[in-house]
């Protein structure tokens, strides 16, 4: 049996340091089950947040060797073995203790967008048709488990806690999903340019890199969000074009 | 449970991480590519020669505006143009392929880091506390690009038209133009293809040829126009470094054959 080294990140707000560990660790081991075993074995105290082990829940997030990781998905042999492995909590988001942050800023920030609004229905029966090629591309988006690994990596958020500005790459997936949706009717861009802050993205794709289900996001998300805007609010020539054709 | 959550962790001082991976290599590359090609296409616009060969002309000098090269399409070096201010064909055209690029998605998020550390790299600590991002001036003009778009795939049209002209080639004997292949035609043709690559997967363009409607299936020309864009919009990185190479590798291919360093080869 192998041992890995650790340094587990241990505190809360009012201040915390990397504690070390050694762990026997097993073949195909993932970062969260050498914690879950350090929890087990010497720091029954320590605060970690976890749920399917499947890489589904979005739950255990954190940041291993410094890059915002699930747990439950980082196995240990794709980790560099000559130094200890460092897991910290996520940096984006208010600490609560050790690997937990509270991320329920998350989810008021979800209320603030503009929910579906469809189209009345196409038949009487109060169906709609929809084509599968028109869904597939909000699909992508669909596949977000809300893990909020891209809003800790975003650097607006991260270093600059703009936290009051801007929504963050996950909420850009959210609302391309709706503003993309072939029934919606809702118009989100005048949102997406003042309260939710797109123009604070400097499109540097980390959010697309450490996404856990590889949803594109700054490439199929967030650029094509940022060109509703400039139709809306930057091209004098697409707002004469709709001029003439009285749109 | 212990505490209740209170404040953001504090940031991370310009360059303080915990990543172990060679995290500045990407933008360092980045920044060494970048000036290079900087520093090479404007001491190459402040030549105003040896950039034409036969038929070819450089892409850095295309559409030759005003010029001696009798490549020019309005007439000689204009008499309006100031003493005191450097003269070079290419000046008059640099500016719509230099600020395509400029405000290219996919520059901006590269030089961003590479040229400014905002941030140096993913999860990487920032030397400024201040930010703005793209959402007040003076960033907020990159929203500019589409019109840059226009120009670029005029520009496009420009450049085959070279190629084609880089096909013939005078008979010394008759003084008569012959249809003809030198590496120069290649080179310049193998420019056009990879420029095309690249701005025919820009992320505007994709936008516009369909992007932005919501039922592209009752559109059957705009979702195939989609589907082309968006296959080259994947390869838009690898396109944007291939073309920028090549783009520069063009005027040397022109510049060092006009001056007798290279021979441009003749396939027929
Ligand atoms: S691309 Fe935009 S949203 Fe994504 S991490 Fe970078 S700045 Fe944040
Ligand atoms: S977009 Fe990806 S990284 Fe962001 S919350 Fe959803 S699954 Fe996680
Ligand atoms: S525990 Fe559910 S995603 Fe890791
Ligand atoms: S986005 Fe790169 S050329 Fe338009």
């Amino acid at each position: 049996m192998k041992t890995a080294a650790f340094k587990i990140w241990r505190g809360d707000a009012s201040g915390g340091a990397f504690q070390d560990f050694q762990v026997d660790v097993k073949p195909g081991y993932v970062v969260l089950d050498a914690v879950r075993k350090i929890q087990a074995d010497e720091a029954h105290d320590m605060a970690v947040r976890w749920n399917c082990k499947a890489g589904r829940c979005g739950s255990c997030s954190a940041e291993v060797n410094g890059m915002p990781r699930l747990m439950c998905m980082t196995k240990l042999h794709d980790l560099p073995e000559d130094q200890p492995i460092t897991v910290e909590p996520l940096k984006a988001f208010p600490i609560v203790r050790d690997l937990v942050t509270d991320v329920s800023w998350n989810y008021e920030v979800k209320k603030r967008i503009k929910p579906f609004k469809p189209r009345a229905p196409d038949h009487e029966d109060g169906t709609w048709e929809m084509h599968q090629e028109d869904v597939d591309r909000v699909m992508e988006f669909r596949k977000c488990i809300e893990c909020f690994l891209c809003q800790d990596v975003c650097h607006v958020l991260r270093d600059h806690h703009k936290h009051e500005d801007f929504i963050g790459p996950r909420f850009f997936v959210y609302a391309a999903a709706l503003e993309m949706h072939p029934l919606d009717e809702e118009d989100r861009r005048d949102d997406l340019r003042q309260e939710h802050g797109i123009g604070y993205c400097n499109i540097t794709k980390c959010c697309t890199k450490v996404c856990p289900e590889g949803i594109t996001i700054t490439d199929n998300a967030i650029i094509p969000l940022k060109e509703r805007v400039v139709d809306r609010a930057y091209d004098p020539l697409a707002k004469l074009v709709q001029l003439v054709r009285g749109k | 449970m212990a505490s209740a959550p209170t404040a953001l962790p504090v940031r991370r001082s310009f360059g303080e991480t915990m990543r172990r991976d060679a995290w500045w290599l990407q933008p360092a590359v980045v920044f060494l590519g970048l000036s290079a090609f900087i520093v090479y296409s404007t001491w190459a616009a402040f030549q105003g020669e040896h950039y034409t060969f036969g038929n070819y002309l450089s892409p850095f000098y295309s559409p030759e505006l005003f010029g001696d090269s009798g490549h020019a399409l309005l007439g000689p070096k204009p008499s309006w143009w100031f003493s005191w201010l450097p003269w070079s064909p290419a000046f008059l055209i640099l500016w719509a392929p230099g600020g395509f690029r400029l405000t290219c998605y996919y520059y901006r998020g590269a030089y961003y880091k590479a040229f400014w550390a905002d941030p140096p790299s993913c999860a990487v600590g920032e030397p400024r506390k201040s930010y703005l991002g793209e959402r007040h001036f003076p960033l907020i003009l990159q929203n500019v690009h589409r019109f840059f778009l226009y120009f670029a795939l005029i520009f496009l049209l420009i450049l085959s038209y070279d190629v084609w002209r880089a096909l013939w080639f005078v008979d010394p004997n008759t003084g008569e133009e012959v249809l003809g292949l030198g590496v120069g035609t290649l080179v310049l043709a193998m420019n056009v293809v990879l420029l095309g690559s690249y701005t025919l997967g820009c992320h505007s363009l994709r936008h516009l040829v369909g992007g932005r409607l919501n039922q592209l299936s009752r559109k059957p020309v705009q979702k195939s126009a989609y589907s082309c864009v968006t296959c080259l919009n994947k390869r838009h990185m690898m396109f944007a470094w291939m073309s920028l190479f090549w783009v520069g590798f063009s005027d040397v291919y022109v510049r060092l054959v006009s001056m007798g360093v290279w021979t441009d080869w003749r396939l027929f």
